[in-house]
């Protein structure tokens, strides 16, 4: 078993689609902050196992996509199903099969990298052998596994992180601006990594400014702009 | 298929982090307990009177317990507030109740040494001599009135910590809800210390007091506060 194989939950079959192919379809989805439509009707496909890419410049939706599809958010109008949950219900079925990193990590400064990664990987039960997977699939060395996370660098801390969830074997990953602070190796060491986890199963959703690194590495990627989606493309 | 650990178990491990990361950020023993004991010497010189003193320690020692639990609360979130590991928490689907029954618990733990370290304080700077019998009054209402502090903080900080102004704002919202536990705790202590000119046996109903609003502020908790930290 990979370390990114999701864990063995009985997928539900999509009402709408009939399939379990699709991890997350948006329809007309509009999501309201204060007076303004974050989302002003968005229709979005993603099929389980990609690796999808939001573009947009900032303001566009990105993250509010992101929030929905993690039942952090619930759409004020259309519909949004998440791995054949609908969020506008009750997202809480979903929320042991998510991983949500936003622009932070979810960290804890005085744990090791190895406790932080036990720890969240014991929020769902999973054991030793979970943890172990999770940061050799990682690359977090022997020696970083036992150094506070508080003296780990910014691409540190992301692995770190990363490796929690894969740990939890969530089945969606959705990632807000995960290249944010890295230098040029981190983030094609981290580029390698998330493709490895769509290629093993997981379905991986991020959000990016960086149209070309976007574009090099998606099976899907989206554009959004204003909220609405203004061009797709699928490999 | 692992199984997802159930309240119970999620408390322990919530406590157990929370325990570990303060054992080794050392916030409670080298900046908070230091601080109640200078408010403790301070009090000493400002009033200067040990028969004055020894009337006052049992409030003394309350109030400075709850002063120290604002910041101990403070802290509890702001190590969940960090890196942003509370919403990590609610994405991951933790149980809020235990979540909540975790972080208390380690508030407690926290609160409690702190409340026995000012006791001793007490004793040795006002010059008090506890009764026999004194003593087991005395452990006991400081654990009823620890875990009733722990739970109302863990509440209202959870309350506070996705809001800004949380620093000034806890305060505001704490201290009158804890009013009855420091009166309560008072009380027992005055009781078990024989400062107050009643009876050792005198502090037992106080004791039940402290009992009933621990208990009643932990169902609270349990009951709120996943709302307490939505968004």
């Amino acid at each position: 078993m990979t370390p990114f194989m999701t864990a063995d939950r009985p997928t539900t079959p999509d009402r709408d689609h009939g399939s379990t192919d699709a991890a997350v379809v948006l329809e007309a989805a509009v999501v309201v902050m204060g007076a303004f439509p974050a989302l002003a009707g968005v229709d979005l496909d993603v099929r389980r196992g990609t690796l999808v890419g939001l573009r947009g410049p900032n303001g566009a939706g990105k993250t509010t996509v992101l929030r929905l599809c993690a039942g952090l958010l619930r759409p004020d109008r259309g519909t949004a199903r998440v791995l054949g949950v609908d969020v506008a219900d009750d997202p809480a079925p979903l929320r042991r099969r998510v991983g949500y990193l936003g622009h932070s990590n979810g960290l804890y400064d005085d744990l090791t990298a190895l406790e932080n990664v036990t720890f969240w990987a014991s929020t769902v039960g999973a054991g030793r052998d979970d943890v172990d997977a999770a940061m050799a699939a990682m690359e977090i060395s022997d020696r970083l596994r036992d150094v506070r996370v508080r003296h780990l660098s910014a691409g540190q801390r992301r692995r770190v992180a990363l490796a929690g969830l894969v740990a939890r074997r969530c089945e969606l990953w959705l990632l807000d601006e995960p290249h944010t602070g890295l230098d040029v190796d981190a983030r094609d060491q981290l580029d390698r990594l998330l493709r490895a986890g769509a290629d093993a199963g997981a379905t991986v959703m991020l959000s990016s400014h960086d149209l070309d690194r976007v574009d090099a590495m998606v099976d899907h990627g989206v554009d959004l702009v204003a909220g609405r989606v203004s061009r797709e493309v699928r490999r | 298929m692992s199984t997802p650990p159930g309240v119970v178990a999620t408390a322990r491990m919530i406590a157990a982090r929370d325990l570990r990361i303060e054992w080794r950020a050392r916030v409670v023993t080298n900046q908070v307990i230091p601080f109640a004991a200078v408010n403790m010497v301070l009090f000493a010189f400002a009033v200067d009177d040990t028969g004055a003193l020894g009337r006052l320690a049992p409030g003394l020692v309350w109030l400075t317990v709850m002063f120290s639990l604002l910041l101990c609360a403070q802290r509890a979130f702001a190590i969940e507030s960090a890196d942003g590991a509370l919403e990590a928490l609610r994405v991951a689907g933790v149980d809020p109740v235990g979540i909540f029954l975790g972080k208390a618990t380690a508030l407690a733990v926290q609160l409690f040494a702190l409340a026995a370290v000012m006791v001793l304080a007490a004793l040795i700077l006002y010059d008090l001599d506890p009764p026999a019998g004194g003593v087991v009054v005395l452990v006991t209402s400081a654990i009823c009135a620890t875990c009733a502090l722990a739970a109302t903080g863990t509440i209202y900080a959870g309350l506070a910590a996705g809001v800004s102004g949380r620093e000034t704002l806890l305060p505001l919202l704490v201290v009158p809800v804890v009013s009855p536990v420091l009166i309560g705790a008072t009380r027992a202590v005055e009781a078990a210390l024989g400062t107050g000119g009643t009876a050792v046996a005198d502090g037992w109903p106080w004791v039940g007091l402290l009992a009933v609003v621990a208990v009643a502020s932990a169902v609270v908790g349990a009951l709120t506060f996943g709302s307490a930290i939505r968004d």
